[in-house]
């Protein structure tokens, strides 16, 4: 049985590689968001809408974000299990000191963005000086940095937050384009040209394809997985506030088990848990299958039981296929 | 090489180590509360074993149990489940463990809980549920209000406000939960009552605003002509509002959700959000403690204490928003 499985799966695979293996190089997770893009349109008159497409942008402006700093993480061959709590904590801390404390709101998202950061920069000193696994000092992070934003929030959401703070959920560029998105867009942008054209940003391919050539070469290493961290920890932050804005409520829960959305949007964009490999755009593609195929399942009315279902299949099936198409490039 | 760079910084690396030992210390001590075996004998002390305390109605389900606790000069331990079933099982042995009175139990899963309620009866500790029930053990008394007819209130509200006939859409709770499942069979039990009204979509968002926003916006792009909303909570509800906010059509939309939460019935104040349904947890908080104080003294408590559910919309918010 095995074995002759095993033979249907080869024949499959060479007629893959013969027919658009070539053409499709580099490719791979776009060509499955177009798939699942027009299977969606065939299905749901709704879903090739501009006003649906816009929608799917912005609800992934949150995932997106915090996957951009996780993707850095991951190339250096590291992993950040804390950003949904660090999500939690920041739009806590912002929503504390703007409605409880008083603060002005732009103080109040300093502090956000703030404590974001510092989560992340201990983090980042755990995994250097502390000599944690960063499994295991982000694992401690997402459980403390929880707790923080619970008892910060006394367990409550905290609501009601200035018209101008809102602007970046609810304005519409030039009309038409979520502020959000656009913040997403740049956010990006300035990602994919750190890690292309910056000697730092190109070191951290080095870190983690071999950690130990790349201190020999003379990269300080522990420097730059501090910053990618602490980066990191930053776009959590950010990620909160963003939240907060869209729902006008910091909540304490926000943000629970996102961590997990977001290793899936960059391990489908293409990069690897074993570091060395991945790119922003890449993840901004993962993002998209993520966030298009919960939008088209909503939109079709799918029960929630095969929802859940069918996500961990196309994560399954968009990394394999992925992992196998490079397999038969070498 | 990891070696080597480790003897460059010995001592910092030991001083980090050490320091955070010494912050997690502090940290300890400043947030001890006083330990049980320091109180004194004859006062009766209640365990409140508590499914969350990251969600506002548990908190309130809490503080409510409190106050009847210091009302009734009674010791109130409460034990965070955190929505876990196995943090649940160890909270109730370290309640046994400390011999406590009565446990009162609000359980993360009405099946998972079973054992940890067998082990305080064999201990002769009594066990009063509240909100949701246990499936086995022996119970002395269950005190919950009726999510079924809570759902089906809020459906007949939700019809009545889009004026007896339309399209109307759920929201749906954490699939498997009994509050998902209560509530949901109540507002069918409405729909099928109904003549005029057609379910076009009813998908879940899991209880959480975020979700909630998501959802309720993918529900609007697949069905533009919905003209009312049932969420099985309050903060998918506030989450479906948001999104009908940004997609301009809040002013033609009834939504109606589940639980009164505060920020729900600021919004219903407003106009925002057309009704929710009241369940009283700091009265199911209070009423635990009191038939647990009373199970304590030797009384005899009714086996079932339906807590009343309250149907809240424009007209009569004002009376919740004052408490």
């Amino acid at each position: 049985m095995a074995l002759r499985e095993d033979v249907a799966t080869r024949v499959d695979l060479t007629q893959v590689r013969t027919a658009a293996g070539r053409l499709l190089s580099g490719s791979g997770p776009l060509i499955g968001l177009l798939v699942l893009a027009v299977v969606l349109s065939v299905l749901s008159p709704a879903f090739l809408t501009v006003g649906n497409l816009f929608n799917v942008f912005q609800q992934i402006a949150v995932l997106a974000t915090l996957a951009l700093g996780v993707t850095a993480v991951i190339i250096t061959a590291g992993i950040d299990l804390s950003v949904g709590s660090v999500l939690g904590l920041g739009g806590a801390v912002a929503g504390w000191t703007f409605a409880v404390a008083g603060w002005p709101m732009g103080l109040a998202i300093v502090a956000g963005l703030g404590v974001g950061a510092l989560a992340g920069l201990i983090n980042g000193l755990l995994i250097t000086y502390g000599r944690l696994p960063p499994f295991v000092a982000t694992l401690a992070m997402l459980s403390m940095a929880r707790g923080a934003a619970l008892v910060v929030t006394d367990g409550r959401p905290i609501s009601g937050y200035p018209g101008w703070f809102r602007l970046i959920a609810t304005h519409d560029v030039f009309g038409f384009l979520p502020a959000s998105v656009v913040l997403v867009a740049v956010l990006y942008l300035l990602g994919a040209a750190y890690l292309r054209y910056r000697p730092a940003g190109r070191a951290l391919y080095a870190i983690g394809g071999n950690e130990q050539v790349a201190r020999l070469s003379g990269i300080n290493v522990r420097r730059a997985k501090i910053k990618v961290y602490t980066m990191a920890g930053l776009l959590a932050g950010l990620g909160g506030l963003l939240l907060v804005a869209r729902l006008n409520s910091a909540q304490p829960n926000a943000g629970f088990t996102l961590e997990l959305d977001v290793i899936a949007a960059v391990v489908i964009g293409g990069a690897s848990l074993r570091g060395g490999a991945g790119t922003v755009s890449g993840t901004l593609v993962g993002a998209l299958i993520i966030g298009v195929l919960r939008n088209g399942l909503n939109l079709l009315g799918v029960s929630s039981f095969w929802q859940q279902i069918v996500i961990g299949a196309v994560i399954a099936i968009a990394v394999m296929t992925d992992t196998l198409r490079k397999r038969d490039q070498t | 090489m990891e070696r080597s760079e480790g003897k460059e910084q010995p001592m910092s690396a030991k001083r980090i180590a050490l320091a955070l030992v010494a912050v997690l210390v502090l940290a300890l001590a400043a947030c001890g509360e006083p330990a049980i075996d320091e109180l004194p004998d004859e006062e009766i002390t209640v365990g409140l074993s508590i499914s969350t305390l990251a969600n506002p109605f548990f908190v309130t389900l809490r503080d409510g149990a409190q106050e009847a606790a210091d009302a009734a000069g009674v010791e109130l331990v409460v034990a965070d489940s955190r929505d876990d079933a196995s943090t649940e099982a160890d909270n109730m042995q370290d309640l046994i463990v400390q011999e406590v009175d009565v446990i009162i139990i609000n359980p993360v899963d009405s099946d998972a809980a079973v054992a940890a309620v067998e082990s305080a009866n064999q201990a002769g500790i009594p066990v009063v549920t509240v909100d949701r029930g246990v499936t086995g053990g022996e119970i002395v008394s269950h005190i919950a209000s009726d999510n079924v007819l809570g759902g089906r209130l809020a459906g007949e509200l939700l019809f009545e406000l889009i004026g007896g006939s339309g399209k109307v859409a759920q929201l749906e709770g954490i699939p498997g939960t009994s509050a998902a499942r209560d509530r949901g069979t109540g507002f069918e039990e409405a729909l099928a009552a109904a003549e005029d009204i057609e379910l076009v979509t009813s998908v879940t968002a899991n209880f959480s605003r975020d979700e909630g926003f998501t959802v309720a916006q993918d529900v609007f792009t697949a069905h533009p002509d919905l003209d009312g909303l049932f969420a099985q909570n309050d903060e998918m509800a506030l989450g479906a509002l948001e999104a009908a906010e940004a997609a301009g059509i809040a002013d033609d939309l009834i939504i109606v959700g589940f639980d009164a939460a505060d920020d729900a019935l600021a919004a219903i104040a407003d106009g925002q959000m057309h009704g929710t349904v009241a369940q009283l947890p700091a009265e199911m908080g209070k009423i635990g403690v009191e038939q647990a104080v009373a199970v304590a003294q030797g009384e005899t408590v009714d086996a079932e204490i339906p807590v009343e559910v309250e149907v809240v919309t424009e007209d009569n918010v004002g009376a919740f928003l004052d408490e």
